[in-house]
């Protein structure tokens, strides 16, 4: 069975370009396109280091990187308006910085430093940064989606030109806050963007021994009536296009909408995970989908205009360390505080 | 002072509240037309329409979830869970979102959503709609719980807990609803943490919550005619819970009961036995003593199901061994 699973997606299930079937107006410029590019390369090189410094023993707990997934975080985080808001899932690091978060803050809370996003007290799997509207990721699998609800609930009766938006993966679509909060949000028509990146792996599990509609996630919004829109997450133009219709929808107070987004995830679950569960095909399919290459190719770079923002990108990841290491440690008794308001 | 029933004393707090903040709402499981399962919310929808007073599906992990999400977002919701045995399908919302995003955020976020729930035995309700669960959640770092057993505190109580900034999960008892009690004419905010006696005496002190405080007022004047000066004191708040004053208390009497309808294994009475043995060792003339339902489902028929609760004969025992009688 596991061939099936590589054999489907080596064959293309996900041809980009037959994904979008939306008619949109894209207008991205080269300029906006080439600081996605910027953010996307920040993001890959921040997690490639993220990796380096746990293997080398330097950071505590679980960490799970999304190298592969940059272009739904940016594409999705730059189409949110300055007062929307987001909740994120325990693979956070991306969607944290291309909602514009300090990296060395987020650098120095993996390293559970008072300057870090949570003051040290979320880590990895729990980055909030609430100025940039990031309510917290959850290492909950869908444990954000009622929140999410009830926030889009809030802006809406409040008639708040507000958007909450709820990040998560394929594997959350079978547990029962997705459920619940799908339904309720298109029952009460709330403020909400459902963001699913169907990276194809629930952990160790691959979509089709999870999920009867594994690769087409579309049909889980389709039970509650709501908008859903179908777009190729390796492209990041058409991510932001699709995230900007359904941010617009949402925010009209027509309804909510699911954004359902096959990606791939190049890495394993977690830093360190030696994917024996993983074909060798797999792996290769995914790194061929890499969405980097491609955004470059879009943009027609040289190599040398690559390598100058790839030079930008490790240098923010290097100063962003450096803060990190050089960050203040929390006092043990700091334990006891922030447990009630 | 007018005298109102429980239930009138909490729908008086959910109306006064709403009419004080538009961030006020209510949300739960038919709540709205029909006035909740136990008519509380009876009239709300009348006076508050639609949007603030919300039925919804029957989905306690998003009616829970919903409400922290909009508590996040600056409102002040207020969500019903129709049973107490109902928390558990929503306990991962309250136990790891609820209680936790103010801690994980670093301080950031504040989450001023109210739980209300009711269960309780007495009506053969059976096994899945009578537990008594409280004690569940003051095992939590991040919840407040309170328990009022009387129309003032009830009312005075839900005000403090929609104003408070952190999740507050507020326990009534079905078979208080029809309560009468006293009510003050303004209504008076009770600050969660602090305790009340209920009756002052000398001999013993009865630690109840809920239905077991007037299962304890109705053994004291049993034991009152056996010559027992019985005090009675009400935590309201079981976190946090007021300390001093149920030591206060077993200080003067020297000899402690504890007294609630969950279980009393693991039930909330050994929280408050600990606090007692170790604040008031050298006071206590008696070991403490525990009432609570036998260790067991809460069965249907009504001679099995009233055979587990306690009563005031419990209590009433309890106390006698307590003065060796």
């Amino acid at each position: 069975m596991a061939f099936h699973w590589s054999a489907t997606l080596t064959a293309g299930a996900y041809t980009p370009g037959t994904l979008a079937k939306v008619e949109r107006e894209t207008t991205v410029g080269e300029g906006t396109l080439r600081e996605f590019l910027h953010d996307m390369l920040l993001i890959r090189r921040f997690e490639e280091k993220v990796e380096e410094r746990f293997r080398a023993g330097e950071l505590p707990g679980f960490l799970h990187v999304a190298i592969g997934q940059e272009a739904v975080a940016v594409g999705v985080c730059r189409a949110m308006e300055e007062d929307d808001i987001f909740a994120s899932t325990h693979r956070a690091h991306g969607h944290t910085l291309a909602r514009g978060s300090n990296p060395r803050r987020v650098m120095a809370e993996l390293y559970g430093k008072v300057e870090g996003v949570s003051h040290g007290y979320g880590g990895s799997m729990h980055l909030y940064d609430i100025e940039r509207g990031n309510y917290g990721a959850n290492a909950v699998i869908g444990g954000g989606l009622p929140a999410v609800t009830g926030a889009g609930l809030a802006f809406k009766m409040r008639n708040e030109p507000r958007v909450a938006v709820a990040f998560f993966g394929d594997g959350a679509t079978n547990i029962g806050t997705f459920h619940e909060s799908l339904n309720l949000a298109q029952l009460w028509r709330t403020k909400t963007v459902f963001v699913c990146e169907n990276n194809h792996w629930a952990e160790s599990t691959p979509g089709w021994q999870h999920s009867p509609v594994w690769d087409d996630m579309s049909k889980r919004a389709l039970a509650f009536n709501m908008r859903s829109i179908k777009v190729d997450g390796q492209d990041v133009e058409a991510v932001y296009a699709a995230a900007r219709e359904a941010l617009e929808h949402a925010r009209s107070g027509e309804g909510p909408v699911f954004l359902d987004i096959p990606t791939y995830r190049m890495h394993g679950h977690y830093i360190g995970d030696p994917q024996v569960y993983r074909s060798k095909e797999d792996r290769e399919a995914a790194a061929y989908h890499d969405p980097i290459p491609r955004l470059r190719e879009r943009l027609g770079l040289s190599d040398e205009e690559f390598d100058a923002f790839d030079e930008e990108a490790h240098r923010v990841v290097d100063d962003a360390l450096e803060f990190a290491k050089n960050g203040t440690d929390p006092k043990p008794e700091d334990a006891l505080k922030n447990v009630y308001a | 002072m007018p005298e109102v029933t429980y239930r009138e004393a909490v729908r008086d707090g959910l109306v006064q509240a709403m009419r004080a903040d538009d961030r006020v709402f209510i949300m739960g499981e038919d709540i709205a037309e029909m006035g909740g399962s136990m008519g509380v919310t009876q009239g709300l929808l009348d006076e508050f329409g639609s949007e603030r007073v919300r039925n919804t599906p029957i989905s306690e992990m998003a009616i829970v979830g919903a409400g922290i999400g909009a508590a996040m977002a600056g409102m002040r919701p207020v969500v019903e869970i129709m049973y107490e045995d109902f928390l558990t399908l929503s306990l991962e919302q309250i136990v790891n979102q609820a209680a936790k995003h103010r801690y994980m955020s670093g301080g950031q976020i504040t989450v001023p959503l109210t739980i209300r729930t009711q269960g309780g035995a007495g009506w053969s309700p059976g096994a899945q709609h009578a537990q008594q669960l409280e004690a569940w959640l003051v095992h939590i770092p991040g919840l407040k719980v309170a328990y009022p057993s009387t129309p003032q505190d009830v009312r005075g109580l839900l005000w403090t807990a929609i104003h408070d900034d952190n999740p507050v999960v507020v326990f009534e008892h079905r078979l208080l609803y029809p309560v009468k009690g006293e009510v003050s004419e303004q209504l008076e905010p009770i600050p969660l943490g602090k305790a009340r006696v209920v009756r002052e005496g000398t001999d013993v002190t009865v630690i109840a919550i809920g239905p077991l405080v007037h299962r304890a007022l109705e053994a004291a004047t049993q034991a009152e005619e056996e010559g027992i000066s019985v005090e009675i004191v009400d935590p309201r708040t079981l976190q946090p819970l007021d300390e001093d004053a149920l030591v206060a208390s077993v200080k003067k009497t020297n000899r402690a009961v504890v007294a609630h309808e969950a279980v009393t294994r693991m039930g909330f009475g050994a929280e408050v036995t600990a606090v007692l043995q170790h604040q008031a060792f050298d006071y206590l003339d008696a070991p403490i003593e525990r009432v609570g339902a036998k260790f067991t489902p809460l069965a249907f028929a009504p001679v099995m199901e009233q055979y587990v609760v306690p009563h005031a004969e419990d209590v009433l025992a309890a106390i006698r061994r307590t003065v060796g009688k």
